[in-house]
């Protein structure tokens, strides 16, 4: 039994780089979307963010020319965010996607695949960034 | 008023309901002075509706579903649901399927512990230990990260086997992350078990004899750290199990005796951890070539699905004990009945014998010793001569880190 066994790990830790990636910035800005503002225009520098691991499910694509609406993927789909439309082509509800890219799998045009994109929040569940037709 | 009526034991609330707490509970503890008398507690205090959401849908949408029962036994709730529709409509799942699962769900198991360690190491008041096990984990998420995709909610079980492959050139990312954790292991016993905080802390504290454990049918890490030989691994195998040398893990394997405290819970936690590693590598080393499904064309697997009938029991051995799934299915599109009796379901009662007799300071890590989550001491409220005080988390960890104080005097 030993007093403190951790001691010289936490002196050595002094002198190591955090462990966690600083993202978006190094320091928390007043206002984050002020932050992005400024980057959106170029006055400020975002770190970037840990890159995406191989066959990250990210947000759907949808490639509408070659679906033939047969409609597997509204079946699938475990969290109902697929619509199949009158026209007999789909809209995929982002906000309620669960990113199981089960319906990429079952897709027999493989008109559906997942990008890398993740930096999805937004305040409105219905805007146009959330909704892929 | 007699002096004696004064000194009757007063009631201490905690809980029920904290977001972070996989199953709610509200205890109600009678106290004399700091020592905890009886304990009485009401589990159920949250209904999510997944078994109401999984009859309305088809086995392959409600894998999904059961990934997000718990957000750290992703596969073992996928896992087990699979086996018991598997059993149902006599889908015979490859090899390689069985191999992959066992090495995700050792994967899981590694990450589970280490984050419990954590959180064992927070209610102590030791939060630099918490750090560290917290960073050392991360490497067990990045390896899940690579293999499924995701950190959690893997969404990689599928009813017949599995649904990504583990290529080649991945093997060196999980041989360099088990090699760490090799050299590592050393390290967290020392830093966890030499330690004369913790010892003086967890040795002798929320003592569950062999007998209660029997008793009271507890699973898992909180059983085998009562002497207890339980694991469904060795016991019934499932996936690659039967193939592969698992045998449960005791405290006196370790250091000689069963006491069945909070220090016995820590050192088959983290011997679990070396026991993963060495499993990952002998299913590595043993994994054949073929396919990892056992039908790759999720429409026809539907339709298999759909004419399945009968029921069936899933098992598994999660990192806190033994999950299981009933299903039952009719010939329809969705099952008719869906049971989900995740591990911890067992292991509260044990907090019943573990609380009788020790203090106030002592329920953070009393309670946490069974389950990863202790978020229930979110609220408790002291009521003493009618007068209602409330004592928050903050309180009562502050308690505990005042009695690793005063023990170090």
């Amino acid at each position: 039994m030993r007093l403190l066994p951790l001691f010289p790990e936490l002196v050595r830790q002094l002198f190591r780089e955090p462990a966690t990636n600083r993202f978006p910035a190094k320091y928390l800005p007043p206002t984050v979307t002020g932050f992005l503002r400024d980057v959106a225009a170029g006055r400020a520098q975002l770190t970037p963010p840990v890159p995406t691991p191989p066959e990250f499910r990210g947000k759907i694509s949808y490639a509408r020319d070659s679906c033939i609406g047969c409609g597997l993927c509204t079946k699938i789909c475990p969290s109902h965010a697929i619509e199949l439309l009158p026209t007999k082509k789909i809209r995929i509800w982002v906000g309620q996607c669960i990113f199981c890219s089960q319906c990429t799998s079952i897709c027999p045009k493989s008109s559906l695949s997942m990008s890398a994109e993740f930096l999805l929040a937004d305040e409105d569940r219905y805007s146009e960034n959330l909704i892929v037709e | 008023m007699a002096p004696d009526e004064k000194k009757a034991p007063y009631t201490v609330q905690i809980g029920p309901v904290h977001p972070a707490l996989k199953e709610p509970v509200m205890f109600t503890f009678e106290m004399d002075g700091e020592q905890v008398k009886t304990v009485d507690f009401a589990p159920g205090q949250t209904h999510r509706g997944i078994e109401w959401m999984g009859m309305r849908r088809n086995p392959v949408q409600i894998v999904h579903l059961t990934d997000r029962i718990c957000g750290i036994c992703g596969v073992v709730h996928t896992l087990s649901f699979s086996l018991a529709v598997e059993q149902i409509a006599e889908i015979q799942v490859p090899e390689r399927a069985d191999y992959i699962r066992s090495i995700l769900h050792e994967f899981e198991r590694i990450q589970s512990h280490l984050l419990w360690a954590g959180v064992a190491a927070h209610e102590l008041g030791f939060d630099s230990l918490l750090h560290l096990t917290w960073r050392v984990r991360e490497q067990a998420m990045d390896v899940i990260e690579n293999l499924t995709g995701n950190r959690v909610n893997y969404g990689i079980v599928q009813v017949g086997g599995v649904r990504r492959d583990i290529a080649p050139e991945q093997h060196p990312i999980i041989e360099t992350c088990l090699s760490t954790y090799e050299g590592l292991l050393e390290k967290l016993l020392n830093l966890f078990l030499e330690d004369r905080t913790i010892a003086m802390r967890c040795r002798d504290c929320g003592i569950l004899t062999r007998k209660d454990a029997i008793e009271l049918c507890t699973v898992g890490p909180t059983a085998r750290a009562s002497g207890v030989n339980v694991d469904l691994r060795q016991d019934y195998p499932y996936a690659a199990y039967g193939d592969l040398d698992v045998r449960a893990i005791l405290p006196e394997q370790y250091i000689g005796e069963t006491h069945g405290d909070v220090y016995d819970r820590i050192v088959v936690r983290l011997l679990e951890v070396g026991q993963s590693c060495q499993i990952i590598r002998q299913c590595l080393s043993e994994i054949p070539a073929g396919p990892i499904t056992a039908e790759e064309k999720l429409a026809k697997l539907l339709a298999i699905c759909k004419k399945a009938q009968g029921e069936a029991i899933g098992r598994v051995e999660a990192p806190r004990g033994e999950c299981l799934h009933y299903v039952r299915m009719d010939g329809k599109d969705s099952p008719t009945a869906w049971k989900v009796k995740a591990s911890s379901y067992s292991n509260l009662m044990s907090w019943i014998p573990m609380l009788k007799g020790e203090q106030i300071a002592d329920i953070p890590i009393i309670v946490a010793s069974i389950d990863p989550c202790l978020s229930c001491t979110d609220r408790v409220a002291v009521v003493q001569d009618g007068i209602r005080t409330i004592l928050t988390k903050e309180h009562l960890h502050r308690l505990s880190v005042e009695k690793t104080r005063r023990l170090q005097r």
